[in-house]
């Protein structure tokens, strides 16, 4: 925060769930989240909510299997593994796969978050688009009622079991797994390519035509380098930040911390924890969304120049 | 006075919370329902699975404790009574109550689990085997050191004549010393079932965390702690009132386990 004296932000990891409670109470100046408000939480709220994309990430599949440190996937078969159907590590859709691995005679542990969570939410938001048995079976939430397997809280939980159990496959934020490089597995793009899961290759799921609003799903993105479960991380604010006793001053603070965190300085410090950094179309984007943003009428940031 | 009306209020906001579900499903069938379905389109909570995960979970783990925790009791209430040994035997047994219980969810997690694997079991050591194993060594102390205490209570006397008549030590314990001893020590045990039924964070890192029935011991579950350390971070609306509801069932379950064992050891004392 070298380029913010004087501001100090307290994060709270009390999970998105409670971020969306929090800032529906008033009670704290944004919420962050890996999924943007489905329309009860957007009717829940008090007033419009801006979704500001402040970096990216993915999920992925991280496995633990002796001998085997490169394995391609399909959401096809991740499907099916999660659905208890391919129950074996030499199944014979995983091994048409990858013919050149030798997958041993042992049985698939999937493992899944036991906690509502922004990453199931978009996990089953990648295996709904590519599976429709899928869809028909589990659909998509932040919880899901899974028929196999085992789950874990956090990705901490989900990781610390994949690495103690041989024969486990577990999905993961990507940044967690980067910074713990933990093999992951390489995933079939939209484009048919399998695409390892890199800071690069998550960045470029956002090279394709974005809204406005920036309320955009990249996940299976048609970008022939892209991952292809890669999203934004949003922060959500009031874009009216007139509310209960909020002074000026407060509101131009969170402009201030917004402007810094899509600046090419703070998107160097995501690329440090392995947060890829947003691609230069989304910042345009987020940039004027920032800019929307107004205290009971009165614009916060001067269209010329940035805080710093 | 305050530890009555802080009990009153945590009954109260436990209730009044667990409204909403009991409301919408009826306090029964919420009770009796499998059904755990946290996704919008069909949301539906039940409690029995983890109802019976947390049975499964806490009577196993009270059976594999008794063989253990009962020797420690006659070694220290009857054979050893007020010697040295018996005194060093019981702060180490006092000392696994002392351990805070994500110690030992790592080392069921690092050390007891691969073992499981090992023995086949199942496959990657997780379920009710694993957190009942370890629930059994967290409530040694609590069974062992109540019914030590009620074994060293049995009258002298009582004894005496029993060796004045010829009876061999095993005779003794057997006859004398358990008979009249029995319903405190029983009551001892009710105490360790219901300090099972509640743990938390040990059974949560070993379990597995399936919300779903357990198909016998081997299988993963769910226990009523757990499930709420689990989901209630990013649960809201009916979900995080189900929790509640689950948390005011197992309130309810835990008073009438102590007030059973009050019940008993209070025939014990006006023996």
């Amino acid at each position: 925060m070298s380029a913010n004296p004087g501001t100090t932000v307290n994060y709270g990891a009390i999970g998105s769930g409670g971020g969306i409670r929090s800032l529906r109470d008033h009670s704290v100046d944004f919420g962050a989240s890996d999924a943007f408000l489905n329309e009860s939480e957007t009717e829940s709220m008090r007033s419009e909510v801006l979704h500001i994309p402040t970096c990216m990430g993915g999920v992925v599949m991280v496995y633990i299997l002796e001998g085997v440190d490169s394995l391609r996937l399909t959401g096809q078969i991740i499907s099916d593994i999660y659905l208890g159907k391919i129950r074996k590590w030499n199944d014979p859709g995983l091994k048409a796969l990858n013919p050149t691995v030798a997958l041993p005679d042992l049985e698939i542990t999937p493992v899944y978050r036991s906690d509502g969570s922004g990453t199931t939410y978009n996990f089953s938001e990648y295996l709904s688009r590519v599976s429709p048995e899928w869809t028909r079976v589990m659909g998509k939430g932040k919880s899901l009622k899974w028929p196999a397997g085992i789950a874990a809280k956090g990705n901490p939980g989900v990781a610390g079991i994949v690495q103690q159990t041989e024969g486990a496959i577990g999905y993961i934020g990507s940044e967690y797994a980067l910074s713990l490089r933990l093999p992951t597995a390489k995933l079939k793009n939209k484009a048919g390519n399998f695409v390892d899961a890199t800071l690069k290759t998550i960045s470029a799921a956002a090279n394709i035509e974005l809204p406005n609003d920036m309320r955009a799903t990249i996940i299976d993105s048609e970008d022939p380098d892209a991952y292809p479960v890669s999203i934004f991380t949003w922060i959500l604010v009031y874009k009216d930040q007139q509310y209960k006793n909020r002074s000026m001053e407060d509101a131009q603070e969170l402009v201030r911390l917004l402007e810094y965190i899509i600046s090419p300085l703070g998107q160097a410090v995501a690329a440090k924890i392995n947060y890829a950094p947003l691609s230069e179309q989304a910042v345009g984007k987020t940039r004027r969304l920032i800019e929307s943003m107004h205290y009971g009428g009165t614009v916060l940031v001067s269209t010329t120049g940035s805080a710093q | 006075m305050i530890i009555l009306l802080l009990t009153a209020g945590i009954v109260y906001a436990l209730v009044s919370r667990s409204a909403v579900a009991f409301r919408e499903y009826g306090i029964w069938n919420f009770i009796v329902n499998p059904e755990w379905d946290p996704r919008p389109a069909t949301e539906e909570y039940g409690a029995m699975s983890f109802i019976l995960g947390t049975l499964y979970t806490a009577f196993f783990a009270l059976f594999l404790c008794v063989p253990f925790s009962f020797a420690v009791a006659l070694f220290n209430g009857e054979y050893f009574r007020g010697t040295k040994i018996s005194s060093a035997v019981r702060s180490v047994v006092d000392l696994l109550a002392g351990i805070p219980s994500i110690v030992y969810g790592l080392w069921g997690f690092y050390t007891i689990r691969p073992l499981i694997i090992d023995s086949g079991i199942n496959a990657q050591g997780f379920g009710i085997f694993l957190s009942s194993v370890v629930l059994a060594i967290m409530i040694i102390p609590y069974a062992s050191s109540l019914s030590a205490e009620f074994l060293s209570m049995v009258p002298n006397n009582l004894k005496e004549g029993a060796y004045s008549l010829g009876a061999t030590r095993i005779e003794v314990i057997r006859h004398i010393s358990i008979p009249s001893s029995i319903s405190g020590i029983v009551a001892s045990y009710i105490l360790a079932l219901g300090r099972a039924l509640g743990e938390t964070m040990a059974v949560t890192m070993l379990i597995g965390n399936t919300d779903r029935i357990p198909q016998g011991l081997r299988d993963t579950g769910n226990t009523m702690a757990s499930v709420i350390a689990n989901q209630f971070g990013e649960a809201d609306g009916l979900k995080l009132s189900s929790l509640i509801a689950i948390g005011l069932l197992l309130f309810i379950i835990t008073a009438i386990i102590n007030m059973i064992a009050k019940l008993i050891m209070k025939r014990v004392s006006r023996l």
